[in-house]
Parts: C-alpha cells; sequence; structure tokens
C-alpha cells in the first residue's frame, strides 16, 4: 500500500488489512520528502517502532544532487530506533536487492520467519551499524 | 590594500569553471618560465595536430605562467599559480599586440586540510579556476595532468551546498546598493523542463539572516536550514508550490553567483577570500 502522507483517510480503516512494516521513503533531492517524512512520523503508533518501522533514503547515487544533509536523516533514524536503508533506484540490480530485501524484513514483521521477531531482527541490524 | 584590490581585480566579475586537482607531484616554482615554454610548446603541437579546433587559428597563442603570492589564506597555503594565454597574430611581433584569450589559475585557501596529510614531494592547490574557451582548458589540463602526474575534475555543487552559499552571502554587509538575491529552481520530472526563479530584496535577505543566525562568524546547518525553510514558506504561501521538492541549480547575491555545474562568479572583492575558502573546501571533499 502507497500513501504520499500521513495520516492515512480514516474511511477506508474498516477495508485496510494489518499493516506489518512502514517504509518511509526519503528522496536526497528533494527536502520537501524528508520535511513530509517528519510531519508523518507522529502519526505512527509508538508500537510499530519496535522493528515495524524503517528509513529508505533514495537517490544516493547522485550525492551531487543532494538536497537534504545525510546526518540530519541518520540522526532521524536514531531517534525513532529504527534502520536506516540506502539505494538508489535508478539501478536495476540495487533496485532489485533492495526490493528483496525489505520482502525479507516484511516477512519477519509478519511473523512469518520462525524464532525471529521484528524486535530482535531491528537489534541484530542497529549492533551490525 | 588598494594595491592588492588592483592585483585581484581581473578574477571579478567574470564567470569561472570550477575544477577540484590533486597534488601536484615535482612542482618547482623557479621553474615557471620553463613550465610557459614547455606548455607553449606542447599547445603549439596538438594544434598542428588540429586538435584545438579554432576559428581563424593562424594566431600564435603565448603562454605565461606567474605566482600571485597575495592569494592564499594562511602561510601554510601554497601561493595561487595563474596561467595565462594570450594571441599575438603572426604579422605583428611586438608584445603590446597580446590579446587574453584564456586564463586559469590554481589556489588554495586555508586548504590545511589536504596539504598537512600530503609529503613534502606534492604541492597542493587543489581549486582551479578557468575562463575561456574549453578547447583551451582542455589542453591546458592535459599538460599539468601529464608534467605533474594529477587529476583535474569538474567541481559540481550541490544544492545543499548552494544553500550554504547563499545564506552565507546574503548575510553579508555590504556598503553599496545590493542586487537582488536570487535562487533558480529547476523542476523535475515534467514533460518540459521548468525553471524557477525565486527574487529576494537583498534587505529583506539579510534581515532574514539576522534574526537567524545566533553567533556573528559562525554558521550552522540549522540555521541555513531555517533560512531556507523560511524562504520556501513565504514562496508556498503566495503560489502553493513546494520549492524543497525542485532541485536548486543557481544561487545570485551581490557577493557572488554559483550554479550547479560548478560555474561562479564572484562580485566583490571585500568577500574574495571567504568566497575562495568556501570553495576550496568543496574541492578538497572532492578530492578525498
Amino acid at each position: 500500500h502507497l500513501a504520499t502522507s500521513l495520516p492515512l483517510p480514516s474511511e477506508r480503516d474498516h477495508l485496510r488489512p494489518r499493516i506489518d512494516l512502514v517504509v518511509f521513503m526519503i528522496d536526497i533531492k528533494s527536502k520537501y520528502s524528508l520535511k513530509n517524512v517528519e510531519t508523518s512520523l507522529p502519526h505512527v503508533d509508538a508500537s510499530f517502532f519496535l522493528g515495524k518501522v524503517c528509513f529508505l533514503v533514495t537517490g544516493v547515487g547522485r550525492m551531487n544532487a543532494c538536497s537534504i544533509e545525510m546526518n540530519a536523516v541518520c540522526k532521524l533514524g536514531e531517534a525513532y530506533c529504527s534502520p536506516v536503508l540506502f539505494c538508489e533506484l535508478e539501478l536495476e540490480g540495487v533496485r532489485a536487492a533492495t526490493a528483496q530485501r525489505l520482502v525479507r524484513m516484511l516477512q519477519i514483521c509478519a511473523g512469518h520467519i520462525r524464532g525471529v521477531s521484528a524486535l530482535s531482527f531491528v537489534s541484530l541490524m542497529r549492533n551490525s551499524d | 590594500e588598494n594595491a592588492d584590490s588592483q592585483k585581484t581585480a581581473f578574477l571579478l566579475r567574470k564567470a569561472w569553471t570550477l575544477y577540484s586537482v590533486t597534488p601536484l607531484s615535482g612542482f618547482r616554482r623557479a621553474r615557471l618560465r620553463d613550465y610557459a615554454r614547455l606548455l607553449g610548446a606542447f599547445i603549439a603541437a596538438e594544434r598542428q595536430k588540429g586538435l584545438a579546433v579554432e576559428v581563424g587559428a593562424e594566431l600564435d597563442i603565448k603562454v605565461a605562467l606567474s605566482s600571485l603570492a597575495d592569494l592564499r589564506g594562511s602561510e601554510l597555503d601554497e601561493a595561487a599559480l595563474l596561467v595565462q594565454l594570450s594571441s599575438r597574430s603572426q604579422a605583428s611581433s611586438r608584445s603590446s599586440e597580446d590579446k587574453p584569450v584564456w586564463l586559469g589559475w590554481f589556489c588554495s585557501v586555508f586548504g590545511d586540510d589536504l596539504s598537512e596529510n600530503v609529503p613534502e614531494y606534492f604541492t597542493c592547490l587543489p581549486l582551479f579556476l578557468a575562463h575561456g574557451a574549453e578547447s583551451y582548458t582542455s589542453l591546458v589540463g592535459s599538460w599539468f595532468q601529464k608534467t605533474f602526474d594529477c587529476c583535474f575534475r569538474r567541481l559540481a555543487i550541490s544544492p545543499l551546498n548552494l544553500s550554504w552559499m547563499v545564506a552565507m552571502w546574503a548575510g553579508c554587509k555590504l556598503d553599496r546598493a545590493a542586487s537582488a538575491v536570487e535562487l533558480v529552481f529547476s523542476v523535475p520530472r515534467l514533460s518540459q523542463p521548468l525553471d524557477i526563479s525565486y527574487a529576494i530584496h537583498p534587505e529583506d535577505a539579510k534581515a532574514l539572516w539576522d534574526t537567524v543566525q545566533k553567533t556573528p562568524g559562525e554558521i550552522t546547518q540549522e540555521e541555513v536550514d531555517v533560512f531556507m525553510d523560511c524562504l520556501y514558506a513565504h514562496f508556498h504561501r503566495h503560489f502553493k508550490i513546494h520549492l524543497s521538492a525542485a532541485k536548486l541549480v543557481k544561487v545570485s547575491t551581490a557577493v557572488a553567483s554559483a550554479h550547479c555545474d560548478g560555474i561562479v562568479k564572484i562580485l566583490h572583492s571585500q568577500y574574495l577570500p571567504g568566497v575562495l575558502m568556501l570553495l576550496t573546501e568543496l574541492a578538497i571533499s572532492q578530492i578525498q
């Protein structure tokens, strides 16, 4: 499910399936996308931040077009205890690998992987940083 | 101070294309005349091969290399190196007939971050500025790369760095009436490219910066963000367009202007060292 910002419209609440993972996308070329994410974050229930949220920074293949400060993004990840992934959507290989990574995370968050919980997975990711 | 201004006056009001240059190996300040001769011979040879395409090229190209001792940040910096190409029509041999055709200079203003980590054998002049035909820039660059084993790269300026520049320069105190502060944005992903130009009265821009900056002489990323956010909010209030989603490609102030392709124009001699210091820093971070 894709949304341009949060909160999601309440009219469709009863039709929506359970949400297992929230991925916030930040385009390094757009300061607006970072601001948008920052204003959407408070609308997410606190329980999601136990491993069911991650930040995806796109456009890192073109640092010359960078409009946001990378430090600010990393600080955001730390503040919300959620991992920050980097990718370049314009490169097919990286795009595919990132998609696979997200699907894997989703499987864990949905409880489909035995023995690994969302919380244990996210602490594993943070320790390896 | 006036003598200094005169010496550096030629730098002002010209569009300079920027490059980062890795340290030069085996460069000797005492051999400038030899280098000028060798570079001149190289250019003549390449033009014989038909590689420098200049219409009406029966002209001799004369090369002059000189040092600009005052163009540096501190004693730790190397003095700037100026390369001048002038043409002399073969009809006349009088040097007064020389016409400047191309100008390039290497400099380092407070470039200690680079020079302190580099062995003595190397000369650090990380910023190169060129004015004139690209074909000459290419010839001069090739010769320097071959002779001193260095590497030239076009210096791109990101929107993040451009916003630092506009915040810094809009806040500069100027005696004379200043020109408007202008930001040019390019809007992505449209079928036809769209540029948005946002002009602000220089006094308004300076007043805004003065309310944002906490410590004179110091600038933080937060302060630049607040300054830019105010400008974006003001524009959105009037036009309902989020400039923060567009790409900042050019900034212009009375002090200097800069384009993301790495082209700058310095307009005010008082702030020349400050601008060069910022550009030196960008060049060094591109090298490292």
